[in-house]
């Protein structure tokens, strides 16, 4: 399993394999929302958090439909389905590789990009706090849309219209912990664990499902 | 060591490949699957490897401690299960550990990686991208695939394409030795692989006509 994680993760380095487009993405969104929004700085401090959510939640989505689909071209995935591991382990498995090759980047990122939104110092914690506990539930989610649109050749946008309803709990309690952060009425603790229980459910249900569809979809 | 096929049927969106199946294999035997294109070869090896969830009939591998077939095998298909952009030394390291994990007792009789590149006649180019290789080359190392990691079957579909006569004389020798330690081999191809012990199956385009008869498609020893 290791040797699978390690080469996802060299995979997704190395040229083509996409890792910090997701970054660029994520500047890109959260870079011109300054220009549009206009230098009312503390208008972008109080939009700053939702600002950075959403634009983290789409590079999220960015690179998933190639979860399995380069594995399917090449033949890989017929190999990996006939193994003894469980198919849902190795879903699983590239699931954590993914999103250590692109969600973890732009946690990293957010605290810079958090300059660009006016956001002071507690507020640009929670939100790398919050990104750290809830990105990978979108890339759970995101292994379903990817196992079930695996066989559609030209199903990246099909990825993120089915992934996205699923996502909208991510985001709505990763950005209200943020505001329990830093507004003072607000708690920042009870949206922040439903956030970590979402991921641990979609960690579970994910690779499950994702499994089963790669597998009725073999052919 | 047996493989057992019995009754194999597959029907894709209606229509009937083959059906009738039945075939029984012993340890050190091999069977040639042959029949014009388009007639159910590719389609009959998947199902063999479990690759297709709806295909009637049954398959497995008697007096073998793998649950299913498709964990007891190779499946060589039609693509090479290897990235370009890795080198040849990654993508063979990469399925040696991977298809090793969870068969501690056949750890032994694991070749390494360098040796398998040298038993397909390549070795001095594993540090090179997978990618960069002719076509032949690629299905060489897909080749050595089968010799890192140990099954009894091997299911090889048009396992000599884009190869030159030398390489798939060394391919027919690497399934002999295969077959002469009692492993087993189902080859779908069009190149007679000169093998002892080969028992052949010939596919018929008029798959309902034969079931319709009430006679299978014959099994029969060549060769």
């Amino acid at each position: 399993m290791w040797a699978l994680f390690m080469r996802d993760l060299r995979l997704s380095v190395r040229a083509g394999g996409g890792a910090l487009i997701g970054v660029l993405f994520f500047l890109a969104v959260v870079a011109v929302i300054p220009f549009g929004v206009g230098p009312d700085l503390n208008l972008l401090a109080r939009i700053g958090p939702a600002i950075l959510w959403i634009g983290a939640l789409l590079a999220a989505l960015l690179g998933l439909d190639r979860l399995f689909q380069l594995d399917r071209e090449d033949g890989s995935l017929d190999i990996m389905l006939m193994q003894e591991t469980p198919m849902f382990l190795t879903v699983l498995v590239k699931c954590l590789a993914h999103w250590t090759a692109t969600g973890l980047p732009l946690i990293v990122a957010s605290p810079v990009l958090g300059l660009f939104m006016n956001i002071s110092g507690p507020a640009m914690l929670a939100v790398a706090a919050t990104l750290l506990a809830g990105t990978p539930a979108i890339t759970f989610i995101g292994a379903v849309g990817a196992g079930v649109s695996v066989a559609l050749p030209r199903g990246g946008v099909l990825v993120s219209v089915l992934v996205l309803p699923l996502a909208i709990p991510v985001l709505i309690f990763g950005v209200s912990a943020v505001n329990g952060a830093i507004q003072d009425p607000a708690p920042f603790l009870p949206p922040f664990l439903i956030l970590c229980a979402i991921t641990l459910f979609f960690s579970v249900l994910g690779p499950v499902a994702a499994a089963a569809a790669l597998r009725a979809s073999s052919d | 060591m047996r493989l057992v096929a019995d009754n194999l049927c597959v029907a894709r969106s209606g229509q009937i490949f083959f059906s009738g199946i039945s075939f029984s294999l012993g340890a050190g035997e091999a069977l040639v699957v042959s029949g014009p294109n388009g007639v159910g070869k590719s389609t009959l090896l998947r199902v063999l490897a479990g690759l297709l969830p709806d295909a009637e009939g049954s398959v497995c591998l008697e007096g073998a401690d793998y649950e299913t077939v498709a964990e007891g095998a190779h499946y060589l298909g039609h693509r090479n299960g290897m990235k370009r952009e890795l080198t040849v030394r990654e993508n063979l390291e990469f399925w040696r550990d991977f298809m090793a994990s969870g068969e501690d007792g056949h750890r032994k009789r694991r070749a390494s990686v360098l040796e398998a590149i040298k038993a397909v006649g390549l070795d001095g180019i594993d540090y090179l991208p997978f990618g960069y290789l002719s076509a032949g080359q690629q299905r060489r190392i897909a080749m050595a695939r089968l010799l890192v990691s140990h099954r009894p079957l091997w299911i090889l579909d048009e396992p000599t394409s884009a190869l030159d006569v030398r390489s798939q004389e060394m391919f027919a020798g690497l399934v002999a030795d295969h077959l002469g330690k009692g492993g087993l081999a189902v080859v779908a191809t069009h190149h007679a692989l000169r093998l002892k012990n080969v028992r052949s199956l010939v596919l018929q385009p008029d798959a309902e006509a034969s079931l319709d008869a009430g006679d299978p498609f014959a099994v029969e020893a060549s060769v």
